[in-house]
């Protein structure tokens, strides 16, 4: 399998609001291909820490590559037409159709040809009926606008993607389903990516590499196995504590019936 | 159809038109100012509060002052750049209303532009649109049904305030509004109202299908209402694009006898084969402005009001040498024509009730005087502003118990029930001696005499054709005649319309 999404590395990465450190000074190398979560509590930094990777928030000091280009290299547009961005609120246009949505970044680019074969494709990437193409946004359900929002990320075929809680408003069901599907694409396209999500459970099972942030810092940097079996500080514990104990809880249910 | 309603009919499609015009200018120039103006807001809190403050401080501006400050501003501004500028008619109506539409726009603009759902643009961001493709593809869709509001609130203003564009020489439907109400003519104010009334509903129905078709994304709809105000526009247009040359123009103050006295002009210049249209309701201050700029052709003047408003004069000549001092200064300082005194003199003269002039045994001003502290006074809205006033508590101790400002139509019926107990009435009008009210003697001479004059526009003085047409009516009019036009027009029973007063006068000169 080539791996097409391109390496990060982080140096010395900070970002400050007046006397809140939000990122404090973050050094980290991300490999190509990579599938890594970035889990932590709210406020701990780590949407502010994704954000700065496609320049929609500024570092107030350090640097970020990107394949070992420097992202303030790069203009901030030309960059995020690079990058896939889902977030949780996924943010259709109301008044595009969805073919139209999925195909924006297409038309942003001048790309003229092709575009409704191409949707054709990212509706069955991710596995949605043909016939939604020429639905509007709020005919769908949430599953399904989050669905077409990382068709939307994927149209320009970007290496790296960011999720940002991606999957954090949906029903557990739906949002199960959608992990799942989106592990399998992450690794049939190659992608590297970075997803951030407060749910331990979701991270484990998702990721190959979990960071876990707490106020502005990386307190962690383990695989799922290394966190589950512990040793990596109070703050990762206290984090998978959670999952471990909702696991044992139904395991003795079972048992009991 | 009655002869009232024809009459008033007659005057809606030129009027309407210019209506049409001068709304649609104001509109599309306040768009212009708003909509670059909006996005900047939206992008920028401190712009927003400056531009909004602004906006809101000139909507507290009641229409008709808004109206009024553009003459003297323009009027400033033409001198200070050399002249060019018209103070009068289209441009000072126009910058008035455009002033007043920007609020709507404008805050419904920048209320759209922030408040498009922050996901949408935060996704838009993340997609890497410029700041350009984010308001071509997701802000300004998005904002457009509320602009669509905005223009649709300040189209439903524009027209209704372009009415009062009247008074600055603007022609509009505000004309029949005017008109009717000096001349106590409900069929024209009616008329007036209905067709600015009937054209706002049929613009905002008409904008709101458009917004409609926007919010819907039913572009068909938006399609249709847009071809449908294009449409609507051309039609109304219309008698605007013919061309009119030669057209002497006539103006008149707003009351009765200058309505008359136009009509009576008008007709013996359309017997010398002229065309003639008029521009009625014009302001004391305006009307002697728009003729020295051409703007107007001809109208009647009052020896003193020139005197004292354009001559700037507080001292009194006997009536034959004002009136060359007034011709001479016309000719010397802006060109203007005094064709000749008409005959009669519309002074300013304090009437009271008979049964107050026997019982009080009042026959001057200084019976008045006498009197003053326990007599309320009823007058029109300009003359206590006026230098007339001035020079009368100059020469008589006049103090009343409190003044009321009165539109002339509703000061007559005031002092005959009793409201108030003395009036500055005109002289030439019917309602004096129609009430059998009494005018007291000026016998100081305090206020200048008010000899009516013909006065022409700087490049009709030399129309021989126009001067021979017009001739006659100098020193043909008795004040007995003008009473009797003017009270055919003011009386409340068997309303004649300027027009049959003028006619009625024209027959009664020709006997």
């Amino acid at each position: 399998m080539q791996f097409s999404g391109p390496s990060i590395s982080m140096h010395r990465l900070s970002r400050h609001y007046a006397t809140v450190r939000a990122v404090d000074s973050v050094s980290l190398e991300i490999a190509a291909g990579s599938l890594v979560a970035l889990v932590g509590l709210s406020g701990s930094g780590k949407s502010t820490l994704l954000k700065m990777v496609n320049r929609l928030v500024e570092p107030t000091s350090g640097t970020i590559r990107i394949g070992g280009e420097p992202v303030e290299s790069i203009d901030p547009h030309v960059l995020r037409r690079r990058i896939g961005y889902v977030f949780q609120n996924i943010g259709l246009f109301p008044h595009m159709t969805i073919a139209r949505n999925i195909a924006i970044g297409l038309e942003l680019a001048g790309e003229k040809d092709r575009r409704e074969g191409r949707v054709a494709e990212l509706l069955d990437l991710v596995e949605l009926p043909q016939e939604m193409a020429a639905r509007m946004p709020d005919q769908l359900s949430g599953g399904q606008q989050q669905r077409v929002g990382v068709a939307r990320a994927l149209a320009t075929r970007p290496g790296l993607m960011l999720m940002d809680e991606p999957f954090g408003a949906l029903d557990p069901v739906t949002r199960d389903n959608l992990t799942e599907q989106y592990k399998a694409l992450h690794q049939r396209l190659g992608l590297t990516t970075i997803i951030v999500t407060h749910d331990m459970a979701e991270a484990l099972y998702l990721a190959d590499r979990v960071l876990v942030m707490e106020a502005g810092r990386i307190r962690a940097d383990a695989t799922p196995a290394e966190l589950v079996s512990g040793n990596v500080g109070a703050e990762a514990e206290a984090l998978v504590a959670i999952p471990r104990a909702q696991a044992a809880h139904l395991i003795a249910l079972g048992k009991k019936s | 159809m009655n002869p009232a309603w024809q009459q008033a009919l007659a005057r809606v499609p030129e009027l309407l038109a210019a209506h049409v015009q001068l709304s649609f200018s104001a509109l599309l120039l306040a768009m212009l100012i708003c909509l670059p103006l909006a996005i900047w807001a939206a992008r920028s809190p401190k712009v927003a509060a400056v531009a909004l403050a602004v906006a809101s401080l000139i909507q507290t501006i009641p229409g008709l002052a808004l109206l009024a400050l553009f003459y003297p501003l323009l009027l400033g501004l033409s001198a200070l750049i050399g002249g060019g500028i018209s103070a009068f008619g289209f441009l000072p109506a126009l910058l008035a209303l455009t002033l007043y539409a920007l609020l709507p726009i404008l805050r419904n603009a920048v209320t759209g532009l922030t408040g498009v759902d922050p996901a949408a643009s935060e996704a838009a961001d993340g997609l890497g649109m410029t700041a350009w493709q984010k308001l071509q593809y997701v802000e300004a869709p998005l904002a457009a049904p509320t602009i669509m509001a905005g223009i649709r609130t300040a189209a439903v203003w524009t027209i209704g305030a372009a009415t009062l564009s009247t008074t600055v020489g603007q022609p509009s439907l505000g004309d029949l509004i005017f008109a009717g109400l000096q001349t106590q003519n409900w069929t024209l104010v009616l008329a007036g109202c209905l067709f600015s009334a009937a054209l706002a509903i049929a613009v905002d129905l008409l904008l709101g299908l458009i917004e409609r078709g926007i919010r819907e994304r039913r572009r068909i709809m938006a399609i249709a209402g847009t071809a449908l105000i294009a449409a609507g526009l051309l039609i109304a247009t219309l008698p605007l694009m013919i061309a009119r040359d030669n057209v002497v123009v006539i103006g008149a103050k707003s009351f009765s006898e200058q309505y008359i006295l136009a009509r009576l002009i008008g007709s013996r210049l359309e017997d010398a084969g002229y065309r003639v249209r008029y521009r009625d309701g014009l302001g004391s201050a305006v009307v002697y402005q728009a003729l020295t700029a051409g703007d107007i052709d001809v109208y009647v003047d009052y020896s003193g009001t020139l005197w004292t408003n354009q001559m700037q004069r507080s001292d009194s000549q006997p009536k034959a040498a004002m009136l060359d001092t007034i011709a001479q200064w016309t000719r010397t300082s802006h060109g203007v024509t005094m064709l000749g005194a008409l005959g009669f003199e519309n002074a300013y003269a304090f009437a009271v009730r008979p049964e107050d002039a026997r019982d009080k045994s009042l026959r001057t001003l200084d019976d008045l005087a006498r009197v003053s502290s326990d007599f309320n006074f009823g007058t029109d809205v300009e003359f206590l502003e006026r230098p007339e006033w001035q020079m009368v508590r100059a020469a008589y101790p006049i103090r009343f118990k409190n003044a009321r400002a009165f539109n002339p139509t509703f000061m007559y019926p005031a002092l005959k029930s009793g409201e108030v107990d003395v009036i500055s009435a005109f002289s030439s009008d019917g309602r004096i001696a129609a009430n059998n009210f009494v005018v007291l003697e000026d016998r100081k001479g305090a206020v200048p005499s008010y000899e009516a004059i013909m006065l022409l526009a700087p490049d009709r003085g030399s129309d021989d054709q126009l001067v021979a047409a017009l001739n006659p009516l100098v020193g043909a009019i008795t004040v007995e005649l003008m009473r009797e036009a003017n009270y055919m027009v003011d009386r409340r029973d068997d309303k004649k319309t300027p027009r049959q007063a003028a006619r009625w006068l024209n027959d009664k000169l020709k006997e």
